[in-house]
């Protein structure tokens, strides 16, 4: 008696047959039916034609056939709506059924037909289920809620559900607390903006109380909800922890992970030195590896957090290294993720057990596991420089097994190791020659020859060696071609005697042979640096590198930051932030370390950041991001979206200055081989001459100071807690400043204000802290001048000009975003000399030219000149050419970018045509509205 | 990744669909909790499985244009959730796990067959398992009460009184603080059962050094005691255990100050606690392995020679030992002789396996002989490693002991029983 036998019908007629047994008078036959259309639903078939039928059968009092036929309703009643409101009247007589059971299951189920015509009827029995007497119904009821805004948001507004949802979190049956705060949640992840979920000390108290009782599921729920409340200092924040932290030894691992969340993020705000910290510290690791010996799924989500975990707070699991130690029948996605994490832990304490552990894997059978455990190997030489002497020799064994992809691997880490220990483990060299012939990967081959090329003068036969790689020089990849090219260079720089030939073959390979633009212009480059001067082509070519970082992979410390409050969610699985991948997320940031009032021993108030005891390898990048993100106090409803920094950003600007510099009228690059990041320094003799020149001309003229905007309002009092700030900036004597004026028009006294600026793209910073001396009484104003500086970080925002801002005080932190004038940035030493302006107007190139209108200007050219002068705009020459007025000009930004300017003026015409170039294209347009401003005002 | 569509159309359902697929890659079973999902979602779930060779090794997370597919793979089959936006993926695949639980507690077994034998029952519990993406019970003790289970007199009673297998009443535990344990259970003979089971996973190397060694441990109970019977379990030896994850049921207050277990009960099989020993000395290893395997280059041919023998294990005999080793690929046949035990060498999947079974000390187990190389093909770089199964009676490896279980709030006297066994778990031996 089974129910296969339900999928054993006859094809022929099938439908039929069910029909007339639907329609049958004996109950049971009925249920049988419907059983056997439920099981033609469970594989897929399309049953939908029996839907009128099915209805039929639901006025029962029957549970089981009640259940089954609204199993099928959710299933089609979104193909039939018609038919759909035939259940409507059962529904609404279900939900006054005396069985609570049944009421639950009318509710729950009529929120699951999704007919826009049924969710009216929904609203008075899911507004008397939100407060019936038994609580199994109020919180089908709460889920119920969320299921209709789904459907019909403005409705479930409309008809108050959401206040009575908010009731329901101090309900006095924990379920039902539980499924509220989940619903909430959803309903508030689908509305950044709302303030649904608003937390308070008594929420959080309700919250913490129902957490004790509720289900596991409603636990992560609620712990997820407790996860984005911000406590109000560090005490709220350790007694918060000291209730979640029971949850880490709950069998559920979603419960412990979103535990680890609320704790990762709070721990924040505590003191290193307090004791708790510590105690807390050491609480985390156990449930963290007790999580690895779960199902291999549940040890994957587990491993990539602790990715995270080890990268944000490497002393918790600093003694747990063995657990991650690779089992032979581990999931090839578990084994993976261990070793990265063992790499992370690597120290010297442990580095020989890692060691031995890699070697181990590197014989396993898995290709991309081996591949992987190779590649540890060199990373441990790189993080950890007592192991590098023990890291080359395992290598070297490894290459002795002549295993063709283990070889290929260790020579690609090799590299690596020369890299970051010049001049140490060269010996090695002739074993890996002896090698050549068994590379087949690109990487590996470009890795041999840069080694070759590298040590060339220590290698007898390399001139050969190149010299083999050069017969099949069209069919090599890129990648190894650009290598062969500079290693045969870097050869001839080092035995010019011996290989002129080699050269000469390499050169014309690349340039006349070849299509590809990279190769040829590297080819040029060289060429014409060898003809032209033999001396700067050693500095170029055989120039010092720098050593490469100690670890490359880590996470940028401001998303490491993003990710951590994301624990345990998708994105902590793809280590990116939600916003990556799903659209409306706003970011969570973790809070800002706090202390209480009472506690004196640190009275460092002001903003500080987590920095200090993040890993230092990526210097530029995130830190001040970082600081102004931990500003962050209360739900991220009020800030602006704070762009994630985009990797490579800083390349608009640096990557202008560095082609101007160069100059050269080449747009190749200098470096002088593809691994190597830094920049050459070609240009730098050519650079200091034109800042001697300026010195002369620049600076005269200019003591009145650039043109300074009327001040706007940048942050309403509305959006800030009753503080309005407006301001404006201004540039006077070659210094920038930021003009502020604060108004209190909240109710409270105001103090303890700071501010802070987002890394923006020419590195403006506060250049002292803002100073505002006695605290602000309500309906008093105070006027500040912000002296700024150009030194901070820069990132590129979009627009260019925008500029973040974090203002903190007593109250609360505040972000607004303006955007600044170029011209504020316009330099003094901007006077170009006249051949120079020549040469460089001819020598950018025409796309670089922009074209603008500037409308309705009544000047007429001198007191044009006189007024951009003002603002460092100069003119250096001005023509007249057929009654029209040409001025050429130009200007300096403080980041060193040049722009030109030539300004058609006619005498009858309002409009003037302003032509700017410049080796940055992406600044004309912000040129052009400086321009705007200072003419128009 | 590509940005999701996720306006209110799609909805931000948890568990969207689930669908169920065995090893052969039929979809057997769909569940929607919502608007129906094609079931060409799964082609990608199919690539990743192509992909990843073995089915051990299919990612658990897929990403999709569209959704994310979490899945886990239990007893052949696997259970294949699709999933919308940013969720909690452990929580996902710890509801799939709960899911595959409650199949395993209903039918006995967690298979194609079983299901489909039970495909209405299966869409009942998973309709009462899951609202809205929202789990809804979970607990075997409220799911049986809501559906029971089958049993062969139950739908033959059935099928000629026309009852029902759904229970028409609110399940008692749904509401109540112990929302684990339903009310008015009543038995003839009431008894508590602990059984204290602990696995030995390890890693021994090359020389027979522990490289790494951790007991898992978990105290299964099965309780029927009538009432709302209110336990206290103690230990000998409690700061044996400091990390532990508790079921629900265990106030952890107590747990904390005085080490001792005190909880009422669920009804039936549970798993009371779970915990793992990881301090080095306290993992004594029972066996050690001596192993001798090469191959050689130029004959096409191997040698293999394993020898088992029982280290301490305060007296308890090892038994149930097998041994099982995935030779390379490169292995032909295996030519072995056993003195103790059979063995069988799939020359497929490359598997030996070697049914040691009891070790006496006086005479150790030993597996010998020669290993066939395919001919002409390369020696194997990789020595296997040997995957050890055993167990021991009447042991808890790392020394826990049970001191005394008290009972309050009722007032028969129940029967009481501790078992306690160690076996291996993750043990291999790399040669």
């Amino acid at each position: 008696m089974t129910d296969s036998k339900y999928f054993t019908t006859t094809k022929k007629g099938e439908i039929f047959e069910l029909k007339a047994e639907l329609n049958s008078d004996k109950k049971e036959k009925k249920k049988e039916a419907v059983k056997k259309v439920i099981a033609s639903m469970t594989v897929g078939k399309d049953v939908s034609a029996l839907f009128p039928d099915v209805v039929n059968c639901m006025q029962t009092d029957n549970l089981e056939l009640k259940k089954l036929v609204y199993l099928y309703l959710m299933n089609y009643a979104k193909s039939q709506p018609d038919m759909a409101i035939m259940a409507v009247n059962t529904f609404v007589k279900d939900c006054e059924d005396p069985n609570p059971l049944i009421r639950a299951l009318a509710v729950r189920t009529m929120g699951c037909i999704r007919v826009d015509k049924i969710t009216e009827y929904l609203c008075e029995p899911l507004r008397k289920c939100l407060k019936d007497e038994d609580p199994y119904v109020r919180k089908t009821a709460a889920v119920c809620v969320a299921k209709l805004h789904d459907i019909n948001a403005q409705l479930v507004e409309d008809q108050g559900f959401l206040d009575t949802l908010k009731d329901l979190i101090s309900d006095s049956n924990p379920m039902v607390v539980a499924n509220a705060v989940a619903a909430l949640s959803e309903i508030a992840e689908s509305h950044p903006s709302s303030n649904l979920l608003d937390l308070n000390p008594q929420s959080i108290n309700k919250l913490l109380t129902a957490l004790n009782e509720c289900t596991e599921w409603g636990q992560i729920f609620i712990l997820d909800c407790l996860a984005n409340y911000m406590p109000k200092d560090d005490r709220e924040a350790q007694s918060i922890c000291e209730r979640v932290t029971p949850r880490l030894s709950h069998a559920n691992s979603a419960v412990v992970l979103s535990a680890v969340k609320v704790l990762m993020k709070f721990m924040e705000m505590l003191s290193k030195d307090l004791d708790y910290y510590g105690t807390l510290l050491k609480k985390l690791a156990p449930p963290l590896v007790t999580l690895l010996s779960a199902e291999p799924e549940l040890q994957y989500v587990a491993l990539r957090n602790i990715n995270l975990i080890v990268q944000k707070r490497p002393e918790i699991l600093k003694h747990e290294m063995k657990v991650f130690f690779v089992k032979y029948n581990d999931p090839i996605y578990v084994k993976l993720e261990k070793l990265d994490i063992m790499i992370r832990l690597a120290s010297q304490a442990n580095i020989a057990q890692v060691l031995a552990e890699l070697k181990e894997y590197a014989t396993e059978v898995d290709v991309d596991f081996v591949r992987k455990a190779v590649r540890a190997i060199g990373r441990c030489a790189i993080k950890v420089e007592q192991s590098a002497e023990r890291c080359v020799s395992t290598l070297l064994d490894l290459i002795q097994t002549k295993v063709n992809y283990v070889v290929q691997e260790a020579i690609v880490v090799i590299k690596d190791i020369f890299r970051k220990y010049p001049n140490k483990y060269e010996s090695v060299i002739a074993t890996l020659c002896e090698n050549l012939d068994s590379l087949d990967e690109p990487e590996a081959r470009a890795a041999m020859i840069w080694i070759v090329g590298e040590y060339a003068e220590r290698i007898d036969n390399a001139d050969e060696l190149l010299e083999s790689f050069l017969e099949g020089f069209h069919d090599e990849s890129t990648q190894v071609q650009l290598q062969l090219l500079t290693a045969i260079v870097k050869l001839f720089l080092k035995k010019p005697t011996e290989t002129q030939e080699l050269v000469q073959q390499v050169l014309s390979l690349a340039t006349q042979d070849s299509d590809n633009p990279d190769l040829r212009d590297r080819g040029y480059i060289y060429w014409r640096l060898l003809s032209t001067d033999p001396v700067a082509a050693k500095e170029v070519v055989l120039a010092e590198k720098p050593l490469i970082s100690e670890e490359t992979d880590l996470i940028e410390p401001t998303l490491l930051d993003e990710l951590i409050c994301y624990i345990g969610t998708l994105a902590s699985v793809y280590h990116k932030p939600p916003s990556a991948f799903v659209e409306g997320v706003v970011h969570k940031s973790l809070p800002p370390r706090t202390v209480s009032s009472e506690s004196v021993e640190s009275p460092d108030t002001a903003p500080s950041g987590p920095a200090a005891d993040q890993p230092s390898v990526i210097p530029t990048q995130g830190d001040l991001l970082g600081d102004l993100l931990n500003l962050d106090l209360g739900p991220p409803v009020s800030g602006p979206p704070m762009a994630t920094v985009q990797m490579g950003a800083v390349d608009l600007l640096g990557g202008g200055l560095d082609i101007l510099m160069g100059g050269g009228g080449s747009s190749g690059s200098f470096t002088p081989a593809p691994s190597t990041t830094a920049p050459t320094n070609v240009g730098a003799p050519l650079d200091s001459g034109l800042g001697d020149l300026f010195d002369l001309t620049g600076g005269v003229g200019t003591l009145s100071g650039s043109y300074v905007a009327p001040k706007t309002v940048w942050l309403p009092a509305m959006k800030a807690k009753g503080l309005e700030i407006s301001g404006t900036f201004s540039r006077q004597v070659g210094s920038i400043s930021m003009d502020l004026v604060l108004t209190n028009k909240a109710l409270q006294v105001m103090s303890d204000f700071a501010i802070q600026f987002n890394r923006n793209s020419f590195g403006l910073a506060p250049a002292a802290p803002l100073q505002v001396h006695a605290p602000l009484a309500p309906n008093q104003s105070v006027e500040i001048s912000l002296p700024l500086n150009t030194v901070g970080s820069v990132m590129k925002m979009d627009p260019l000009n925008n500029l973040q801002v974090a203002v903190k005080n007593n109250i609360d932190v505040f972000y607004f975003s303006t955007l600044y004038p170029l011209h504020i940035l316009f330099v003094e030493d901007g006077k170009m000399e006249r051949q120079m302006f020549l040469a460089t107007w001819k020598d950018i190139p025409n796309e670089n030219e922009t074209q603008f209108q500037i409308k309705d200007c009544s000047l007429n050219a001198d007191a044009v000149s006189s007024k951009l002068q003002g603002s460092n705009i100069f003119t250096i020459a001005k023509r007249n050419v057929e009654g029209q007025d040409m001025l050429y000009q130009s200007l300096k930004l403080t980041n060193g970018i040049w722009v030109l300017a030539e300004l058609r003026i006619q005498p009858s015409n309002p409009s003037f045509t302003l032509s700017l170039k410049c080796r940055a294209p992406e600044v004309s347009q912000y040129i052009y509205q400086a321009y705007e401003t200072i003419l128009k005002n | 990744m590509r940005n999701h569509p996720a306006g209110s159309e799609q909805g931000r359902k948890m568990i969207h669909s689930l669908f169920l697929i065995n090893c052969s890659g039929d979809i057997f079973l769909e569940k929607h909790w919502k608007s129906v999902v094609s079931q060409s979602v799964c082609d990608y779930f199919f690539e990743a499985q192509e992909k990843a060779i073995d089915v051990e090794n299919v990612p658990p997370v897929i990403s999709t244009p569209h959704h994310y597919l979490i899945s886990i793979y239990r007893d052949k089959i696997f259970f294949v959730s699709v999933i919308q936006t940013e969720v909690p993926p452990l929580f996902v695949i710890e509801f799939l796990h709960r899911v595959a639980d409650t199949f395993q507690d209903y039918f006995g077994e967690c298979s194609e067959t079983a299901i489909k034998d039970n495909v209405v029952i299966v869409y009942e519990l998973l309709e009462e398992m899951l609202d809205n993406g929202f789990p809804l019970a979970t607990e075997s003790n409220i799911l049986k009460e809501l559906i029971k289970p089958p049993t062969i007199l139950r739908s033959v009673v059935n099928s000629i009184t026309g009852s029902s297998n759904v229970g028409d009443t609110l399940p008692t535990g749904q509401l109540s603080n112990i929302p684990w344990r339903r009310a008015g259970v009543k038995y003839t003979n009431n008894e508590a059962y602990f059984d204290v089971i602990e696995e030995i996973d390890a890693i021994i190397d090359k020389s027979g050094s522990t490289v790494f060694a951790e007991i898992q441990g978990v105290i299964d109970s099965c309780i029927k005691l009538s009432g709302m019977p209110d336990l206290s379990l103690s230990f000998m030896n409690p700061r044996l255990l400091d990390d532990v994850s508790f079921h629900p049921c265990i106030r952890f207050k107590r747990w904390e100050s005085e080490r001792v277990l005190s909880f009422i009960p669920p009804d039936g099989n549970f798993r009371l606690i779970s915990y793992r020993v990881s301090s080095q000395n306290l993992v004594a290893i029972p066996v050690y392995v001596k192993h001798m395997i090469s191959f050689k280059e130029n004959t096409s041919s191997g040698r293999f020679d394993v020898t088992i023998g029982p280290k301490q294990n305060m007296g308890k005999t090892v038994e149930g030992v097998v041994m099982t080793v995935h030779m390379p690929k490169a292995v032909l046949n295996m030519n072995l002789t056993a003195t103790q035990g059979s063995y069988t060498f799939d020359p497929v999947t490359k598997v030996l396996t070697w049914d040691v079974g009891k070790i006496t000390p006086q005479k150790l187990p030993n597996l010998k002989g020669i290993v066939n190389l395919q001919s002409g093909a390369p020696k194997p770089e990789e020595n296997p490693s040997l995957n050890i199964q055993f167990k021991i009676q009447q042991l808890a490896i790392s020394g826990l002991k049970v001191n005394r279980l008290d009972m309050y709030g009722e007032k028969y006297k129940p029967f009481k029983g501790v078992k306690y066994i160690t076996k291996a778990g993750k043990f291999q031996v790399r040669t």
